[in-house]
């Protein structure tokens, strides 16, 4: 599994850094920034923070 | 797709004494396509019920969120609440990409990281406000005395108004929100104060700048100068009685599910259970869509019912349970889309604290008058109680 986020979608609702911490962060402005490629551990996470993104900023690519 | 002819119901102002949820929504959600209504004044708007309806709606390019629409729902101006949304900066009311640019000047102030910062400065309101409950004797309101404070002065000290005005900015926003207690004038004059006074602020911060929200945006220039008292009005209003509304419902809740007290998803769940802005999230057609099988010609008026969305049964098990360890985050209670709550993450910490300092504090704390006795407020968009007497 392979993430992109588009901080231009973004509207830093902050939904990915409650739900994954670990992957995501918000940059100076607010705007989301992936802090790691998530592994096994963080997938589910991660695919929740996808889920819940209001502007779908955040896509989770199955290759 | 061909559809039965649609279901026709009356529009879903709350009733006194009617408990959450609101009966019948369960019956909108089963009935296929959408729900049609009619506003007090008349006009005809289609009810949306469904979590994954609403979740379309709210983020479907061919549906607007500005007033100025032919045919978008005024629910609030038709049940008299003054017209704010004529005022440049008045962000919630525009679509992308005119909406985005303020929404970008203003993220920074409102990341997960910021509004943690703010911890201490919202704690030491709340204990504020505990110290004044308790002082006063053995029995209070907990709406005047606690629910509607907090977020006021929470939101006056990230704006930088001085600790000497916010008595002021905080009875100016509450005549501005009663609806029941104050006339149409009053409240046209508590917002033309308001307004007046925000400009006062602005013109004061471009002088002599401070730490604060205002002073920031000032330096960033992305706002325009006649701009910044409109969305300051917004961060003002959208915040107040939201938060005011939820704490109270809140309280009541966890004094009815006490097993519940101490834990922080109670937070999340007061939200999604009571879904204190049902009627906020309005928005008009302006080109013909369909949604739910049923086409929506444009200036067709749309109201999504975050309530009937946060208690479908496809989107959350039990819905009708208070049940915090459902930890649920997908609700609609904040909205969805790019005009999803800005306030959102301030607002959890608020609540976070607010629940659990008062029930600290004050562990014998008891509704003084039945559940079934609570005054509901049945005359604007939002949900809340008028009054929570306790005592203790
Ligand atoms: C429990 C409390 C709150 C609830 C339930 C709530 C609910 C909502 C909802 C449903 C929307 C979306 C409106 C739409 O789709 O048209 C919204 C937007 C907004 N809220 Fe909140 N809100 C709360 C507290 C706050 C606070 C404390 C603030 C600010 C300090 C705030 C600021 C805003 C702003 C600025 C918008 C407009 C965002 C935009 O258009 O991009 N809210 N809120
Ligand atoms: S959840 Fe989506 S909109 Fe919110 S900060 Fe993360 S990427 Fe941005």
């Amino acid at each position: 599994m392979r993430i992109t986020v588009d901080a231009d979608r973004c509207v830093g609702a902050g939904q990915c850094v409650l739900s994954a911490p670990e992957v995501f962060d918000q940059d100076e402005d607010g705007l989301v920034t992936l802090l790691m490629t998530p592994g096994a551990e963080e997938e589910a996470k991660a695919r929740l923070a996808s889920g819940l993104c209001p502007s779908r900023a955040i896509t989770v690519h199955e290759d | 797709m061909t559809l039965s002819d649609p279901l026709v119901v009356d529009f879903p102002l709350r009733k006194p004494g009617v408990p959450f949820p609101p009966p019948g929504y369960a019956g909108y959600r089963e009935h296929e396509g959408l729900v049609l209504s009619h506003l007090p004044n008349g006009d005809r708007v289609w009810l949306v019920t469904r979590h994954e309806d609403v979740r379309a709606v709210l983020t479907d390019p061919k549906i607007s969120s500005n007033p100025e629409h032919k045919g978008f729902p005024n629910v609030g101006v038709s049940l008299g609440v003054p017209k704010q949304t004529q005022i440049p900066g008045w962000f919630v009311g525009m679509d992308s990409p005119e909406h985005d640019r303020f929404r970008k000047a203003l993220i920074p102030e409102f990341t997960v990281r910021r509004v943690r910062a703010m911890r201490p400065a919202i704690e030491e309101t709340v204990d504020r406000c505990i110290d004044a409950l308790l002082a006063s004797g053995d029995s209070g309101d907990l709406i005047a005395d606690f629910a509607l404070p907090i977020p006021s002065l929470v939101i006056s000290s990230l704006l930088g108004v001085p600790p000497g005005d916010r008595d002021f900015f905080e009875s100016r926003t509450r005549t501005l929100i009663s609806i029941r207690d104050s006339t149409e004038e009053q409240r046209t004059a508590a917002a033309k104060d308001l307004l007046r006074y925000v400009n006062r602020l602005v013109s004061i911060k471009e002088k002599w700048r401070g730490d604060d929200l205002i002073s920031r945006l000032l330096a960033t220039g992305s706002i325009a100068t006649h701009e910044l008292p409109g969305v300051l009005m917004l961060l003002l209003i959208a915040g107040h009685e939201t938060t005011a509304n939820n704490i109270g419902l809140g309280v009541v809740t966890l004094l009815m599910n006490p097993q519940w007290i101490g834990d922080d998803r109670a937070v999340e769940e007061t939200l999604r259970f009571h879904s204190v802005a049902d009627l906020v999230s309005l928005r008009v057609a302006v080109e013909d869509v369909e949604i739910a099988g049923q086409l929506v010609k444009a200036g067709e008026g749309i109201v999504p019912l975050v309530a009937a969305a946060n208690h479908d049964e496809n989107a959350f098990e039990c819905p009708h349970m208070f049940d915090p360890s459902r930890s649920a985050r997908h609700h609609v209670a904040f909205g969805y889309g790019v005009h999803q709550c800005l306030g959102q993450n301030l607002v959890r910490i608020e609540m976070e604290i607010a629940y659990r300092k008062l029930f600290e504090r004050i562990p014998t704390l008891e509704l003084a008058v039945p559940v079934d006795g609570l005054a509901v407020k049945t005359d604007g968009v939002l949900y809340g109680l008028h009054e929570l007497p306790v005592r203790w």
